[in-house]
Order: C-alpha cells, then structure tokens, then sequence
C-alpha cells in the first residue's frame, strides 16, 4: 500500500525531534499563557513567570490541569491571550450549565489547525480527487467547519451539506459523486435504514470512505458500518476545546489513532489520584495545545477515557497512538454527536416555573439515532384546564432545552408527583442505549 | 353558567381510576365524562353534581385541575338539531375548542357541551339562544 504523508518530515520524525519540537513549541505557549487573565495568576503561583522557566518537558508536571469548569468560570475572555483584533474565529462548545466555553484563533492559528486537519484526511489515504461530503453542523461547533477548512486545504471539493435533511443528503451524494462523508457513525446508519425508502443501492453512490467521530463508537459499529456501505470507515477524535476534529487521526491501517504530537501534548492520568500513567494505561487523556496562541489552554482535562501506545504502525508514522475513547471520567453525555451536560438540563428545568423540581432524563435508540426524553412534572397550580396551555408549556420547555444544549429533547409532562422520588443520590439519568 | 372540571392526567394505566376512585370517596356523582386525547397525556373533563367540592378535593390531593366555563346546551334528541346548533355557532365565526355531548332522555333531551375559545369575550350565549336552544346551569344539569 502507497503511504502518502501530508508533512513526511513530521510525521515520520524520530520521537527524539518530536519531543524537542514539543519543548520549543511548548516554552513558546507558555509566553502566551502568561499574556492570559487565568495563566497570568496560575502560572507564577507554581514557580513559572517566564519560557525560561520551563526547562524540559518534565516541566509539564508542575502546571496545575485546567477544567472546563476553569473555562466557564473564565468566560468569555480569561484565556484570551491577544486583542480580539487579532481573533479571526470563535468557536464555543457545550459547558456544563448554560456558559458555553469558548475558543478564540488568530489567522496563524487557524492555519495551523487546518494544516493538521488537512494531515489527517491525507493520512486515510484521501486527496484532492476526492469529494467530502461535510455532513457535520456548521456554525459554533469546531466539526463542521475546521473539517471544511481542513479538506479545502488538501484540494478536495468540498459540499458542506451539515446535518440532517437525509433526503437532500443522499441526492448530493447521487448528484455530485461524494466519496467521502464526515458524519457520526448513528447518522451513517440512519443514513443506510433510509436508502432502501429512498429505492437507492448502495452502488448506486460512489462512496469510498467515510470520518467517523463525534461520537464513541465499537469496532463492531465500524465494522457494520464497512459492510452495509462497503466502504473504508476512520475513526477520529477531537474536541473543540482542543480546535476540533483533527487532534488523532486514523491512517490507512485503521488501526488506533495517530495523536500530532507535534501540535498537542498528550499525557494520561489516573482520574481519581491525578497520577501520571505510563503508555498502556488506562487513564483520562489530558492535552496541551501546542499550537493555539490566541487561547493557549495547558493540561486540559478531556474527560475522555483512552489509552496511548507506542506500538509501531506499518504507516511508519512515529508519532504514539490513541486507543478508542473508552468512556468518559464525567456523567456527560453524547446524543447523536452533540455533548450534552445533565446539569445543563437541569439549570433550564429549574428555571421553568409551570414545572415541579423533579425531573429524568432518558437516553434510547430510535432506529440508529439517539432520542432524549425529558420528563419532568406540571407545577399543579399553575394548570388552568386547557390542552393548548399544555401544548405550549411542552415546547416552551423543548425551545428553552434546544437554546441551551442545541439539539431538541421529547418533553414527557407528567402529573405532580408521578415521577420516581429518590431519598438517597437521584437517578436522574437513564440511558437505555446498548453499551458499546 | 356550567362548570366542567379538567383534569391533566398522564397517559398510564390507572390514572383515571385514580382520579375516580377519589371522587367517590367524597360522594361525587359523574353525570358526564370525556377524555380530550394528547398522545403522552389528556384531558379528563368532568360534569359533575358538586363541581367545587370535586376540585377542591383533587386539588388537595395535588391534581393539576381546573374548573373550566361551558356552555351546557339543552339539545332535543331528534335529528338536525344539533347541526342547527352548530350552524348557528359557525356563522357567527365561534370557534369550538371541545365537545362531548350525552342523551339525558332518549328521544327527549340531550345535552352539548360546547367549550368556546375565548367564551368571555363572545356572544356565544345570546347566539345560542336565539337559535332557540336553552343553556343550562349547574342546577338545571343536576334536576333534569
């Protein structure tokens, strides 16, 4: 198999070079750092005011990790290292209550972060002769356009189609030869149920391969997913705190994930004692992003669960590999793609005042797509008798869930006091979806 | 004017039976019932000989209820009367949010009832009886 390289020297660069790149890039953060609110008061208090201070990558270890609670408690400028003159992007994920984080990118930055998003679709063997069919949102979330920018990078032509709209989907894929989809993997399988309504075959669209992420998923949706589109499936991993879907990647072998490590440090933790693990451990992935000036973020918490490896990959690319992500070290949870916090759910259902405080969320499979369901109880005061009040209490309630987590839930109304009581810790969260 | 009482109950086995078993505790005699259909929920709506006493009482129990306005319309059990009724409503652009009717003498009398959409602010009453039908109060439903 021909192995092309997007930035041979890099990829393929002894790790002895890689972690000197890692030290000279990482000094070159800290100066930024410094130029931020949250790092100007952190990173002295461990001992560090200058680049100089960091003299190996040893020195890693004493900057305490950041949160996304750090993030939110900082929103919306306290790690914005430069003038917003200088930010040509924002791009905000779901926090944990109703403050989203957000990331700012210079023009520098977003080169960077697209040069290694173009790096990772070369590394599955995709070029500019391909199609991408970018069937990730657009707008604030970093999957849809940082792949776009990414694949305009390589050359390929790009049709940003988003999410949804399945019927209009699989007619661009007809219409314009898509070879290559960027989608969640429960999409994909929608996708496939809704082919044979559509009196579309497989071999009718000339798909070739398709990026995976956004989503845990098993070797088995992999697998399922090849057989039913006989296409080749990437797994891929990012987030938007990290500037989106390229942070590991993939190649040819398909077999774990390439982490730039040129672009980002990559250490796991034990979750519960904080402590440094070995490669092969299991353990929560912790990055620091190399090469964002503009918001420097260090030792981030992911949440993700994974573990890394040095095993070596027939691809001869250098940099260490990233398991699956195996779970998440928080009560987050990912529905069709989109993160979503129960507590942010909970701070909108607090606030809606026709509801009682007591309230469950369900999580379950619709045919290959993710369903929310929130139930919560009608406030019985507040009822004056009428189907329509009801109605329009129920998608009050949907609109206020939607502007806070950005996908739409079920809302189940039930009578006061109907809904489970719990006199130890509440059992607010069912996900009926299988395990992975 | 006649009072209904409404009722929100869940879409579960036994939710109805809740409602009534509480009602004949404290002596309630349903005259009418109907069952407005949501999906996932509905609406139980009650014609009822005490219709405070029932709402009182659920209320306590933490029911979400309410006594509603109807029009409780006298209806002669023969045919065409109720499409006069209806006739006359829709000419004068009255809009009918529900409806559930019963025989109270089979081949005498039947009654309608007719929830209006803003039923204050309309003429629905004077419409109603100058067509010539009679609307009933809660006693007049209860002594018929």
């Amino acid at each position: 198999m021909e192995i092309r390289y997007w930035n041979k020297d890099i990829e393929t660069a002894d790790i002895k070079s890689i972690r000197s790149l890692q030290l000279q890039r990482l000094k070159a953060i800290i100066a930024s750092a410094l130029q931020t609110p949250f790092y100007k008061k952190k990173l002295p208090s461990v001992g560090i005011n200058s680049p100089d201070d960091i003299k190996s990558l040893d020195d890693l270890r004493r900057i305490p990790l950041t949160s996304k609670d750090d993030l939110r408690q900082n929103y919306p400028k306290g790690f914005l290292a430069v003038d917003t003159s200088e930010v040509v992007r924002i791009h905000t994920s779901s926090g944990t209550t109703g403050v989203p984080t957000v990331i700012y990118l210079s023009a520098k930055d977003l080169d960077a972060a697209t040069d290694i998003m173009a790096r990772s679709i070369y590394a599955t063997g995709t070029t500019k002769n391909d199609i991408l069919q970018n069937m990730m949102s657009y707008g604030l979330f970093t999957g849809g356009l940082c792949m776009h920018y990414g694949a305009e990078r390589v050359g390929m032509m790009v049709i940003p189609a988003a999410g949804g709209n399945t019927k209009r989907q699989v007619q661009l894929m007809k219409d314009f030869r898509t070879t290559v989809l960027h989608i969640t993997p429960s999409y994909l399988l929608h996708v496939r149920s809704k082919l044979d309504e559509y009196g579309v075959n497989v071999g009718d669209l000339a798909l070739k391969k398709a990026f995976v992420g956004a989503e845990p998923h098993s070797e088995n949706t992999r697998k399922k997913i090849e057989g039913l589109f006989n296409i080749d499936a990437y797994n891929s991993y990012g987030l938007s705190e990290m500037n989106g879907p390229g942070v590991a990647f993939e190649c040819v072998h398909k077999n774990d994930l390439h982490i730039w490590e040129d672009a980002y440090i990559a250490e796991i933790i034990n979750p519960k004692t904080g402590e440094i693990l070995p490669d092969g451990s299991e353990g929560e992935l912790i990055l620091t992003n190399l090469i964002r000036h503009a918001m420097p973020l260090l030792r981030y918490h992911t949440r993700d669960l994974a573990f890394l490896h040095t095993d070596p990959c027939p691809c001869k690319r250098t940099h260490r590999r990233l398991s699956r992500i195996l779970g998440r070290t928080d009560d987050m949870l990912i529905i069709n793609g989109v993160n979503v916090f129960p507590s942010q759910i909970e701070e909108v259902v607090m606030r809606i005042p026709e509801v009682g405080t007591n309230y469950q969320i369900y999580v379950e499979k619709e045919g290959a797509l993710d369903r929310l369901v929130v139930k919560v109880e009608l406030y019985s005061k507040i009822f004056l008798g009428e189907a329509k009040q009801i109605d329009n209490l129920k998608t009050k309630i949907a609109d206020e869930l939607r502007a806070s987590i950005t996908i739409t839930p079920v809302i189940e109304l039930h009578e006061p006091g109907m809904l489970p009581v719990f006199e130890g810790k509440a059992v607010r969260v069912v996900d009926n979806r299988p395990k992975l | 004017m006649a009072k209904q009482l409404h009722i929100f109950v869940e879409n579960s086995p036994g939710r109805l039976k809740a409602i009534t078993e509480n009602l004949s505790k404290i002596d309630i005699d349903i005259r009418a019932f109907a069952i407005q259909d949501r999906g996932d929920f509905g609406l139980m709506k009650l014609i009822v000989n005490d219709p405070e006493k029932a709402h009182l009482s659920l209320a306590d129990l933490g029911c979400a209820c309410a006594l509603k306005d109807v029009l409780a319309i006298s209806v002669p059990d023969s045919p065409g009367n109720l499409h006069r009724l209806l006739t006359a409503l829709a000419a004068n652009k009255i809009n009918i949010i529900d409806a559930h009717g019963f025989v109270l003498q089979p081949n005498k009398l039947g009654v309608c009832i007719l929830e209006i959409e803003n039923l204050a602010q309309t003429n629905a009453e004077k419409i109603v009886k100058d067509a010539g039908f009679e609307i009933l109060d809660d006693a007049q439903l209860y002594s018929l």
